[in-house]
């Protein structure tokens, strides 16, 4: 399955299909060619495994100058990362989960996304921190969390979660040449899966949500690893004569609401699934600005419903998992339901065929 | 003389948790255990000769490398597997997996994924078992065991300064493995004065290169005493050690070729199971095996036959009430 669009593959002359993982990887190794300031560093990023791949060969390419292990020493690290970026380098700092970015929290709220601001444009932190959401193979309440609203919440800071390995690579390297900082959500799941790429380098815009699937009936806007879900949904919805337009926002702050409220005008229903909790969330800012532009603009309300995690921690054992998360089918249900309303009767999707939370076996 | 009662409760304690450690190795390739295994294979003399040590109601907070700690505490076996299965019946109800072992009745605290984060919890308990000494008179102690790698977050330091100001019932116990993940520890600390560099906040230290169990208890026993007895606030314990298999996973990873495998044989050579071993006569040792075996494979059964929760177990626990 392709979270991506045809117009995005073929604009490209010289593309191929390659994993996730690896156009992230092509990333790193085109800005770091292009630009000496750029730097990688934290935990494990120059060990043999090379967070899964993700920057593997890049200590040979570049020297252990500019490719380079840290203490477990987050906090600290993420204040180097600042002060490197301030005096002028690049610096790119990975942590495998994001769970660990909570050690991080008050470097990159008080000192990332406020110094260009309370320095009066003195200083620009020009950083982007890498992070990756962990689900299943019993990763459990520490290692499967996503808690991108944190950072959305935050003036200053800008957050992408790119759903395919086309956006991950364009997005990577707008990222890298943003003069801000940019916190950059990755989702182990996604690693494995394969998109058309370019072997050339290219931006994705940041700010500027995808289309993936056009439709009529019912917008489904789906984040991160959601987006497969969603495009799971659209599927079965399609057995059942339902057309769902996908979108995904690709970048979550800034967020592109016209490109949202253009479908919610045509198909009159919006629903969205976010890759995390409700309460709080990219989904509760989503409907909140949909609802305030339709106020604005004297449109019709549209109908609009969320899913995300269960409101709970996320538990390890198999059975209990499978209900905290949403999926393909209780996707399909919830936009039938509101496409059809009271009407639209029990339905039960087919069963999904393997998907990559099948395939993975973890461990992390 | 080492007496043979305690050599055998020593062997068994260790071999116990190199056997299911070893059986969750063999077995996981069945995908019955859908949890990330930090196995401490090579590493058991540390937990047993600080566990060894303490009484029921002392208390120990350990890392995600848990199995060994919550066995050598006294954490009960069956629960422990059934925990790994993703069982309702195991320690956490099958919600929290391998890394996350806990049994507060045996004096277990719950055990963190996330490094260091259980140091200054531990503190935490040591500040109560202090306020609670001044009401009961008994002196609790509460051991916070941590990686080399736990000892570079800011917590951990932050921890050792609180501990020391306060003169806390904590024992820390470094398990020094060298290893963080696949780094080795020249590349993360620039000196390896550890113990000297906790000395200055004025907390006695004590280093073991070889990972003796009698050693370990034996510092852990006089640690204890002096605490309870009200002569002495936190200690730290440095414990060089090696770690057998992968950083998580079931697998021997010497191929991998990120690390030594002359140091690897150096310490199989000291193995304390083996050397535990040949101080018993052939009788008790057989006999450890042979009860070391049916605790296994009755921890085996009762996790296969236990079931998994029930839907409603999602939402229970979110809050207390
Ligand atoms: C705060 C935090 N950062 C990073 C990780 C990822 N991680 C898990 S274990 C580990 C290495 C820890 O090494 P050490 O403390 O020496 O313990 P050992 O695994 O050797 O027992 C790392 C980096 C984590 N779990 N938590």
């Amino acid at each position: 399955m392709f979270t991506q669009t045809k117009e995005d593959i073929q604009q490209h002359s010289n593309t191929r299909l390659i994993r996730y993982v690896d156009a992230l990887r092509e990333a790193f190794e085109e800005e770091m060619a292009r630009d000496p300031k750029v730097f990688l560093f934290g935990l494990d990023v120059d060990d043999h495994k090379g967070i899964q791949g993700s920057t593997v060969g890049l200590k040979e390419k570049f020297g252990a100058d500019r490719v380079f292990g840290t203490p477990l020493s987050e906090d600290a690290m993420t204040g180097v990362a600042i002060g490197a970026a301030m005096a002028g380098l690049r610096p790119i700092h990975v942590h495998i989960r994001m769970d660990f970015m909570l050690l991080c929290m008050n470097q990159l709220i008080n000192m990332a996304a406020k110094s260009h601001y309370i320095y009066n444009g003195q200083v620009q932190v020009p950083l982007v921190v890498r992070t990756m959401i962990g689900r299943s193979w019993g990763q459990g309440g520490q290692h499967s969390q996503a808690l991108h609203s944190l950072f959305m919440h935050i003036p200053g800071l800008k957050v992408v979660a790119p759903a395919n390995a086309h956006d991950a690579k364009g997005c990577m390297i707008s990222a890298i040449r943003d003069n801000n900082p940019v916190i950059f959500i990755e989702h182990r799941l996604l690693y494995s899966t394969e998109g058309y790429v370019p072997t050339e380098s290219y931006a994705v815009p940041l700010g500027k949500a995808r289309i993936l699937t056009e439709g009529t009936d019912i917008t489904i806007v789906a984040i991160s690893h959601m987006v497969m879900e969603a495009l799971r949904a659209k599927k079965h919805l399609e057995a059942i004569g339902i057309n769902a337009e996908v979108i995904d926002p690709v970048t979550l702050w800034p967020l592109d609401m016209d490109t949202i409220m253009q479908s919610v005008k045509k198909t009159k229903r919006l629903l969205v699934i976010d890759n995390a909790w409700l309460t709080c969330g990219a989904s509760s800012e989503i409907l909140t600005r949909a609802l305030e532009i339709c106020q604005e603009d004297d449109i019709a309300i549209p109908s609009m419903s969320r899913m995300g995690f269960a409101p709970t921690t996320c538990p390890t054992t198999r059975p209990l998992e499978n209900l905290f998360y949403p999926n393909g089918r209780t996707i399909a249900v919830k936009a039938h339901q509101m496409v059809n309303g009271k009407k639209a009767g029990l339905w039960e999707p087919a069963i999904d065929a393997k998907t990559e939370i099948d395939a993975f076996k973890g461990p992390f | 003389m080492i007496d043979q009662i305690v050599t055998a409760r020593l062997y068994k304690s260790m071999l116990l948790i190199r056997r299911i450690e070893l059986r969750i190795a063999e077995i996981y390739h069945t995908d019955a255990i859908k949890s990330p295994v930090h196995l401490s294979v090579g590493q058991e003399s540390i937990a047993v000769g600080v566990c060894d040590a303490l009484e029921k109601d002392d208390i120990v907070s350990n890392t995600y490398r848990c199995h060994a700690t919550y066995i050598a505490k006294g954490g009960d076996l069956n629960s422990m597997m059934a925990e790994l299965y993703g069982k309702e019946t195991g320690c956490a109800g099958g919600k929290a997996g391998s890394m996350h072992l806990v049994d507060i009745k045996n004096g277990v605290m719950g055990a963190s994924a996330v490094v260091g984060t259980t140091i200054p919890v531990a503190a935490g308990y040591a500040l109560a078992m202090q306020k609670e000494a001044l009401l009961t008179g008994r002196r609790r102690v509460i051991v916070a065991l941590c990686g080399d790698g736990g000892t570079e977050e800011g917590c951990f330091y932050e921890t050792i300064n609180f501990a020391a100001l306060k003169k806390l019932p904590i024992i820390f116990v470094v398990e020094n493995n060298r290893l963080a993940i696949h780094t080795p520890l020249e590349k993360r600390w620039a000196t390896e004065r550890l113990c000297e560099r906790i000395e200055t906040y004025g907390i006695k230290t004590y280093k073991i290169d070889d990972a003796d169990v009698f050693k370990i208890r034996e510092i852990m026993t006089n640690a204890i005493a002096a605490i309870r007895e009200g002569t002495s606030g936190p200690i730290f314990i440095e414990c060089a050690t090696y770690r057998w298999l992968e950083h998580v996973g079931p697998l021997d990873d010497h191929s991998d070729s990120y690390r030594d495998t002359a140091e690897y044989q150096s310490w199989k050579d000291k193995d304390q199971i083996t050397r535990l071993a040949n101080m018993l006569d052939v009788e008790t040792r057989t006999q450890v095996e042979n009860e070391v075996t049916l605790l296994i494979q009755d921890a085996e059964k009762f996790a296969e036959e236990s079931s998994y929760p029930a839907a409603e177990e999602l939402y229970t626990h979110v809050y207390a009430n």
